[in-house]
């Protein structure tokens, strides 16, 4: 599977990959990049990674959930480069048999993301500036997905 | 041994990646001294930095070898 990308993430193509016949529930999550008028209003996020390893770390995720959650179907795409406002930075979709587990494995892929994963975003501010961000540093992160 | 270095860190060293001889047998914590004495910008790196060696993550007490990649990483903001 192809997890990183330097394009918008079509949902319907995640959606479609898990599908299957016995999976009675499917979860998609995105995480978006979010305007932040209090800091100045961000414009957009540029996402980097450490490409090699992102990639070994979404195969050891994707392998826990197999264990975790033999039945679950995963999908999961991160894009890179310069995503603005409102579009999709992560997209995670989980089907399963039954919703509880399609809703778990879902959760447990973007919790270990935000943990794990090599990736680091540049906030592009509406003056101009640029701004590493830290989510440990900051606790008021500006960001996809709200709070660290 | 190959050292890589990535978003906020890879500016402050001044690099992306470097070589470094460091004496084996060695650990995480003994690259990152060589880091430091070796490369002007590095100083300017946290105290605490979060390491990984052959695209795993690890302490810095784990031992590193003569092929290894190191890997420091600012603190991670997937998502």
């Amino acid at each position: 599977m192809t997890y990183l990308t330097r394009n918008p993430i079509p949902a319907s193509d995640l959606l479609a990959e898990v599908a299957a016949p016995q999976c009675g529930g499917t979860c998609l999550f995105l995480g978006t990049v979010r305007d932040a008028p209090a800091d100045g209003g961000v414009t957009g996020i540029e996402y980097s990674a450490y490409e090699a390893m992102a990639v070994a770390e979404f195969d050891r995720i994707l392998a826990e959930v197999r264990r975790r959650w033999p039945d679950a179907r995963l999908a999961v795409r991160h894009r890179l480069g310069l995503v603005p406002t409102e579009e999709a930075s992560i997209a995670i979709a989980a089907a399963a048999p039954h919703r509880a587990e399609a809703f778990e494995a879902c959760r447990y892929v973007i919790e270990q993301v935000k943990k794990r994963l090599p990736i680091w975003k540049k906030e592009l501010r509406a003056d101009g500036t640029t701004l590493w961000v830290d989510p440990e540093g900051r606790p008021a992160v500006v960001g996809p997905e709200g709070t660290p | 041994m190959q050292v890589r270095f990535f978003a906020r860190y890879a500016e402050l060293a001044g690099c992306e990646t470097t070589a470094l001889a460091v004496a084996v047998p060695a650990t995480v914590a003994d690259v990152v001294a060589e880091v430091r004495r070796a490369i002007p910008g590095a100083a300017a790196l946290p105290e605490r930095l979060l390491a990984a060696v052959n695209m795993r993550h690890v302490k810095l007490d784990a031992p590193v070898g003569d092929g290894d990649e190191v890997a420091f990483l600012p603190p991670v903001a997937g998502g």
